[in-house]
Order: structure tokens, then sequence, then C-alpha cells
């Protein structure tokens, strides 16, 4: 079966950042990269659900947290699974500082901006994991 | 008379992949700003793996309501197996089904349908803040809020 890219994205029910985690992992697997990618829901590491846990086993995986708990590298980690590229969204706001998100329910205009610009810079780290990956079959 | 603390805990499954997901992390958002601030709490549900006793002593701590966005029940279930058991499980489906309104598609940018949905399950969550206070008052004799 063709592999595909494993995005895994913070929850983030307290934070803006978490907020901009979650649309980087949107803007990612809709837009970006909408045929290499895939989006799973993080609370189902949580309860060990073996068709996450078999994505994280079996594909690169990418992680994009939202606060420094890294919710998502250590849900990941905890299946026994690696975690191919990490990202915290602080790390995309320090490039962009001009784009300070803000809600969390909602993220504002300057939010939205921030994480597309975030998945356009992962397009070529999920190119960069695929090569990879073919390369080892 | 319990010397828990008084606020209520909502914890969403905040289902990233799932149109459930989505309306049960705004609804509870909801609840925490607009229908009940100060009267209530959360917590990411995957700090019950990345945190530390703290944030596993959750639902021991405050009485709990989760949210789940569909029937896989993840916030239901890891709320249990790693904190304790929650007062109150409600799934979106399940109120939208109760309550006549039609599933929601959309992952994000929310439109009016979706707002009924989320406004919809925000109210289910409040109605159970309320009930949890209200007996948490009557075992008690006390007022339920700090």
């Amino acid at each position: 079966m063709e592999k595909k890219v494993a995005v895994f994205a913070c929850s983030g029910m307290g934070k803006p950042l978490g907020a901009v985690a979650r649309e980087i992992g949107y803007e990612l697997t809709e837009r970006v990269r909408p045929d290499n990618t895939v989006l799973t829901c993080l609370a189902l590491l949580v309860i060990n659900d073996p068709e996450a846990q078999r994505l994280v086993t079996e594909n690169p995986v990418i992680a994009i947290d939202g606060c420094v708990k890294d919710c998502a590298k250590k849900s990941i980690e905890a299946q026994g699974a690696k975690v191919d590229r990490y990202y915290q969204s602080i790390d995309f706001f320090k490039k962009h500082n001009d784009l300070k998100p803000e809600g969390i329910a909602e993220l504002n205009k300057a939010g939205k901006k921030l994480a597309a610009l975030a998945a356009d810079e992962l397009a070529g780290v999920v190119d960069e994991l695929l090569a990879e990956e073919a390369k080892n079959v | 008379m319990s010397d828990k603390p008084r606020k209520v805990g909502i914890i969403s499954c905040s289902g990233e992949a799932i149109p459930g997901g989505t309306i049960s992390r705004v609804a509870c958002r909801k609840v925490l700003d607009d229908l009940r601030p100060g009267m209530s709490v959360t917590i990411c549900l995957p700090l019950f793996i990345a945190g530390g006793e703290e944030e596993r002593m959750f639902a021991d701590l405050f009485p709990t309501i989760t949210v789940d966005g569909c029937d896989k029940r993840c916030a239901a279930l890891g709320t249990e197996s790693l904190s304790g058991k929650p007062t109150k499980t409600l799934v979106v489906t399940e109120i939208l089904e109760k309550k006549g309104i039609a599933p929601t598609t959309k992952l994000r940018n929310l439109g009016p349908e979706e707002q009924v949905a989320v406004q919809a399950v925000a109210e289910e969550i409040a109605a159970a803040i309320d009930a949890i206070q209200a007996a948490r008052q009557s075992s008690s004799g006390c007022p339920g809020i700090l």
C-alpha cells in the first residue's frame, strides 16, 4: 500500500498557538499535500486505537505541537513510534512575528495566514519524507 | 461536605479529523468563555499522556464532563482510564440527533449551520454543569460555586 505522511496536531483547547497547530494540520493535509498526507485525531492515540497505532508505526510521521507540553510528540512516542519531524507552532511564529495569532475557537486572520505559510514550508518536508521512504522500500 | 474544588471540568475529544470533534471543541470553548465562565475549567485530553501526575488528577479534582465528537468516545474512555470516571459523558452526534439537527460536515471555517450545532451542544454542556452543581448543592447544603 502506498505510504502517506501521517500528520498529528495538538488538540489546542487552551491556547491560540494550539489552534495554529491544528490549522497547520488542515492546511497541509487539505490544501498543500492532500494526496500524500493524512490527518488523524490525536485523541485516538490516547485510547490506543489500533488503526491510529498502525498509522504511526507504518508511515512517516509529522507532529505539530502548540506548546512545550508536546502532547502530539509524546502521544506518538508512547505508542513506541518514531516522530520523523517535529515542530512547535511558535517556531513558525518566530519566523513570521508580524502574524500574531489570536482566538482559540476561531483563529484570527493573522493566525490563519501563519498556518498557511507554515504548511507551505512543510510541503518540502512531506516530499522529503516520502522520498526517503521510497528509497527504503 | 466534599473538599473538592467546585468548578466543573470539561474535556473535549477535540477530534481534528472529524466534524463532530470540531463541534465538540468549539462548544466547550463557548461554555468556558461565554455560557459558564468561572464555573468550568478544561484540560487538553492528550495531557493525560504527555503530562504528569498533576494533570492525571484532573477528574479526581473536578467533577468532569467529557464531550466526544463520535462514538469512538476517546474523551470518555481516555479520561476514565488515565484520570478518573467522568461524572457525565456527552457525545455530539447523539446530542444533534436528539435535537433534530443534521450532522455537520466541516472541520473548520464554521458557517451558520455549524454554529447552530455548536450552540445546541454548548447548551447541553451548560445544562450538565448546572445539574452537577445542583446535585452538589443539595448534598452539601452549600452554594455550588466559589
